[in-house]
């Protein structure tokens, strides 16, 4: 159910996101979902990538401060309200989402969405009860 | 406790102050065959006659370093020329470059209060000296050299840098003793880690360091990463080069040995005597140098003597605080005094960070802004802003409550800063005067 999301910490110096985006190619890595939280002056770049753990080693091999987070990718219908259905499962349980980012590929006519919560437990039991997809976490990496 | 040489290291101090008068007579007279003690002195009319009491030093003008940038090549030598043996420059990163001359007695005296200092930092025949500090003109490398083989320790003289090599040797010939400066130190324990080694894999018994001012929270962080003992050594190249203050390691502060050299401490500004325990310039006064004496030399080393002569180990020579800056690295921001070892204090304290910083000035809308660069260590980050956010913010609070100025602080990726080998250059001023 989990997937293993990659956080690499950039400062803000032209070229770096360049390079961290060539060590991934280096290794034939392909990037699945990200985004890019930036504040003034440094940035997080957080992505899922079709093999976590080798990504990582490449990355800190290169230098950059990386790390592995939990998180959990869902199904969303790709209509208007759908976001919401999903997000109203977790609200009106109490769970609070830290951030969220689209997939790039769609499945089957679904859009499909990272979600980091603190409670994953939690909310996995949540938005089972409330009929969403959550997404195995090879099935993610493939997308 | 050991003794190099037992008899001069207990002397009791009436016994020393007659023999500081001694010296300090002939080193009068030696100092008057220099060009330049001649003419300063002799418009002063001193002499040896002038000096009757230890007090009679306060009589005689400060020799400061822009007196001996002046007086190169050779206007305080005090001997022939065919008597030198060895020459030590700085390197004139500031201006003309100063020289200090050694003729051979020169070399052995150095030789001995060196062998004294590394007896006293345990050290004894078999042990492995790497000596990792730069040799050269610089006084730090070849100063402890010496002093280590006539210890009998079997010395590496490797100098500084080639990182990976160190380590190797380390191993291979199971080093004991290094002698190091405190930010090379911390580059080393980075890649010791990095090569998946651990203390545990080495023989090192006690760490040396020299050259560069650091703080307590550098020293504890070392002894940990390291496991061993760290030892403070003090010198400075006008005054040979290291050897002329060491750590017992019973109380604080590095003992002076005064039966060498008279040390004073001065208010940096009006240049007057402060009382002991207070903290100011230190000022030496050569007491055994023939072919280059010097009378009350400036240091521009900012510290203070403790008061109490007497000490655990047996010596009754001063000690010496930790150098906690220079008059010339001391930072005026805001009109607010800061030394770079005060920034370094409170970091050293924040395992969150790593091991490298520097300190950028530069002056927004006629006001001084300082910033502060930190990396951030891959072991602590998680992938939160917020956690980044709390650290900076963190880094910021134990700044203000140590050097009283706000400050920015710059996170940067692990190894973004420059590493420091042999003498660190962390200040980076960018303000227009």
């Amino acid at each position: 159910m989990r997937v293993k999301q990659i956080s690499v910490f950039l400062e803000n110096k032209a070229g770096r996101l360049w390079e961290l985006t060539e060590t991934l190619r280096e290794k034939e890595l392909n990037i699945r979902a990200l985004s890019l939280a930036d504040t003034s002056d440094f940035g997080i770049l957080r992505m899922i990538v079709n093999r976590p753990e080798e990504a990582f080693d490449a990355l800190k091999e290169k230098g950059f401060a990386a790390a592995v987070t939990e998180v959990l990718a869902v199904e969303v219908p790709d209509r208007p309200g759908g976001l919401a259905g999903v997000l109203k499962a977790l609200n009106d349980d109490g769970v609070n989402v830290e951030y969220m980012y689209a997939f790039v590929e769609k499945k089957a006519g679904n859009a499909a969405v990272v979600i980091r919560v603190e409670e994953v437990e939690r909310s996995v039991s949540v938005l089972a009860a409330a009929g969403v997809t959550i997404l195995p976490a090879d099935e993610v990496y493939n997308l | 406790m050991n003794y190099w040489d037992r008899n001069i290291e207990t002397i009791g101090r009436e016994e020393l102050a007659a023999l500081q008068l001694q010296r300090l007579k002939e080193t009068v007279a030696r100092a008057l065959n220099s060009p330049y003690y001649r003419k300063v002195l002799g418009d002063n009319n001193l002499s040896p006659d002038s000096i009757r009491s230890l007090d009679d030093l306060r009589r005689f003008p400060f020799t400061a370093k822009d007196d001996l940038r002046a007086s190169y090549p050779r206007a305080l030598l005090a001997v022939d020329r065919e008597e030198v043996v060895r020459m030590h420059a700085s390197s004139g990163t500031t201006g003309q470059s100063t020289v200090v001359y050694h003729n051979l007695q020169d070399l052995e005296n150095w030789t001995g209060l060196v062998a004294r200092c590394l007896v006293m930092a345990g050290a004894t025949r078999g042990d492995v000296f790497q000596n990792m500090m730069s040799y050269g003109l610089f006084t730090g490398g070849i100063g402890l050299h010496y002093g280590a083989e006539r210890v009998g320790m079997m010395v590496i003289p490797i100098g500084g840098g080639n990182t990976h090599r160190q380590i190797q040797f380390f191993q291979d010939f199971g080093t004991t003793i290094i002698h190091i400066t405190p930010s090379y130190a911390l580059h080393v324990s980075d890649v010791i880690r990095d090569l998946g080694l651990s203390p545990d894999d080495f023989r090192l018994r006690v760490l040396i360091f020299g050259a560069e001012p650091y703080s307590e929270a550098t020293r504890e962080k070392l002894e940990q990463l390291y496991r061993v003992r760290a030892l403070n050594c003090y010198g400075l190249s006008e005054m040979n080069g290291p050897g002329v203050a060491f750590e017992c390691g019973m109380n604080e502060g590095m003992h002076v040995w005064e039966d060498s050299y008279i040390v004073e401490v001065i208010d940096p500004e009006s240049g007057d005597l402060l009382p002991p325990g207070d903290e100011g310039e230190i000022v030496f006064t050569t007491l055994t140098r023939e072919a280059m004496p010097l009378i009350r030399y400036r240091s521009r080393d900012l510290a203070r003597l403790y008061e109490r002569t007497d000490c655990s180990c047996g010596r009754n020579f001063r000690r010496l605080s930790r150098i906690i800056g220079r008059t010339d690295d001391m930072l005026i921001v805001r009109g607010v005094n800061v030394f770079p070892s005060q920034i370094e204090h409170e970091l050293m304290r924040i395992p969150e960070v790593g091991t490298n910083y520097q300190i950028l000035l530069d002056r927004v809308e006629n006001l001084d802004r300082m910033t502060v660069r930190v990396e951030i260590t891959g072991r602590t980050f998680h992938g939160e802003v917020g956690e980044l956010r709390l650290l900076k913010k963190k880094i910021e609070h134990a700044l203000k409550e140590e050097i009283l100025i706000t400050t920015e602080i710059e996170l940067m990726e692990p190894g973004a800063l420059p590493p420091s080998q042999g003498k660190a250059k962390r200040v980076i001023d960018n303000r227009e005067m």
